[in-house]
């Protein structure tokens, strides 16, 4: 950072003046700069987090394993890179105020393997393909990953990631693929599969297990 | 072509439009905002469409499967006949792409459309195959009338749920029909030709729905609200090929904030 205004600053101001001047034009821009150089470190971060996760889930995928064990390594990289606890809880919307804590553990237990199936399976598609994080950038409280697939035979499709560490790590909460975005459709999914069970979150996990 | 005939016939469809987009307030939703007044003639019309699919679709795609047709392709290995229609039909899409394109001011787009169909129907043998994608990186601009209506500043409109085609706006339906009416490629050719080119596209429609099938029925059978689940899906993924998509919600920010308690 470089403040070169007070520099070409006309010489009759009094010393007094000019250091006023020159500590008011320091703190201006340390205050301009911190948050910009926060960000930045958050933004680098939540690149590379994204970064290892989609590896990791490549490194799954050419494995060639079965079905099965392909969705158990898929339910573990979500625990370990999501912040699974918040995805469950906004899928679940304002049900999740009124669940008892062991209920909503079982919920939340159940929802992260329904996820790991469910895209799981979509993941399995993209065997032989690859995807290149391509950038990221601030977005209201979060960082945005953005990400391109590309898929043989079809289109490229982009897939972008948000990633916050509000929960204290690093975590992505959501993934938007073509501007599908996950929690949207799984909230609408969550509350349909809720009234179904008549607003009983036990038989909503108890579905969950058996769904995705 | 005849402009001012077609010109007529759409002017009650123009009017539809305008009054379906004052129907009723539209509303937020699972994170996104939607209109639809209709939903109970949309419900019904889904039901028939997704017992078409478990019908008519779903087993042509398991069958497509089985084949190793529906996989992802290495590009040097030969193509299917499923391919071949698709491409085919695919191809005489293009000039009318090529008019949205001009008409929504992306010149380059249409170029590259135009570019595209004058390769592959010649070189590519009527666009059954794809050289202009596979060896010149001329890949298709997908466009229609309803994405031109959208950069024209026309609203939306209210989500409608078409019989056989499936989701929709009144904007959009309102672009397929001029699409149809107004196709270059329809208007050029007439009677046998001219039936022959429409059957040739619909085929390719259906085979298409047919590869990604195992995609579409994962969400039309494995959802518990299969209609509220694709009008959601059909709606994010249309903004977003419009460019029309807003702010994505914050579940942080969100009525439930998780940190706060």
């Amino acid at each position: 950072m470089t403040i070169s205004t007070p520099m070409t600053m006309s010489s009759t101001h009094t010393r007094i003046e000019r250091r006023g001047f020159l500590g008011l034009m320091a703190g201006a821009g340390l205050l301009a700069m911190m948050p910009f150089s926060a960000h930045a470190q958050n933004v680098e971060a939540a690149r590379a987090h994204i970064q290892r996760a989609v590896d990791e889930v490549y490194r799954v995928i050419n494995a060639g394993e079965p079905a099965e064990r392909m969705f158990a390594r898929f339910e573990d990289i979500l625990s370990r890179y999501a912040d699974v606890d918040v995805m469950a809880r906004s899928a679940l919307g304002p049900a999740a105020r009124q669940t008892p804590p062991a209920e909503f553990a079982a919920y939340r237990q159940a929802f992260q393997g329904y996820i790991g199936r469910k895209y799981g399976r979509r993941f399995r598609e993209f065997i032989g393909s690859r995807v290149e994080v391509t950038g990221a950038r601030p977005l209201k409280s979060f960082v945005a990953v953005t990400s391109v697939a590309h898929l043989r035979g079809r289109a490229p499709m982009e897939v972008e990631w948000h990633v916050s560490d509000r929960s204290g790590q690093i975590r992505f909460f959501n993934i938007i693929i073509e501007g599908v975005n996950l929690l949207s459709s799984e909230r609408a999914e969550i509350a349909a599969l809720l009234a179904r069970q008549r607003g009983s979150v036990a038989g909503l996990a108890a579905e969950l297990r058996q769904a995705g | 072509m005849k402009i001012s005939l077609p010109a007529a016939r759409l002017g009650p469809i123009f009017l539809a439009l305008a009054l379906a987009g004052c129907a009723s307030a539209p509303q937020m939703q699972d994170g996104i905002l939607i209109n639809d007044p209709h939903e109970g003639t949309n419900r019904r019309i889904h039901a028939f469409n997704k017992g078409v699919d478990a019908t008519l679709i779903a087993p042509v795609a398991n069958r497509l499967r089985g084949s190793g047709e529906a996989r992802p392709r290495d590009p040097s290995d030969p193509i299917g006949p499923m391919q071949m229609v698709v491409n085919a039909g695919r191809n005489l899409s293009l000039p009318g792409k090529a008019v949205n394109g001009l008409l929504q001011g992306r010149p380059g787009d249409a170029g590259r459309n135009l570019a595209r169909f004058a390769v592959n129907s010649t070189v590519g043998l009527a666009g059954l195959f794809d050289p202009a994608g596979d060896n010149f990186g001329l890949t298709e601009r997908d466009t229609d009338f309803g994405a031109t209506l959208a950069a024209w500043g026309v609203p939306e409109g209210a989500y409608l749920e078409l019989p056989l085609i499936g989701p929709s706006t009144a904007r959009d339906a309102t672009g397929r029909v001029v699409d149809l009416v107004f196709d270059p490629v329809n208007n050029v050719l007439s009677g046998r030709d001219r039936r022959a080119a429409f059957g040739l596209r619909v085929a390719s429609k259906a085979g298409e729905r047919a590869r990604f099938g195992d995609s579409v029925d994962g969400v039309l059978q494995g959802s518990a609200d299969s209609y509220a689940q694709v009008r959601l899906i059909w709606l994010m993924n249309r903004r977003h090929e419009l460019g029309e998509d807003r702010d994505d919600f914050d579940p942080y920010d969100d009525v439930i904030d998780p940190y706060e308690d």
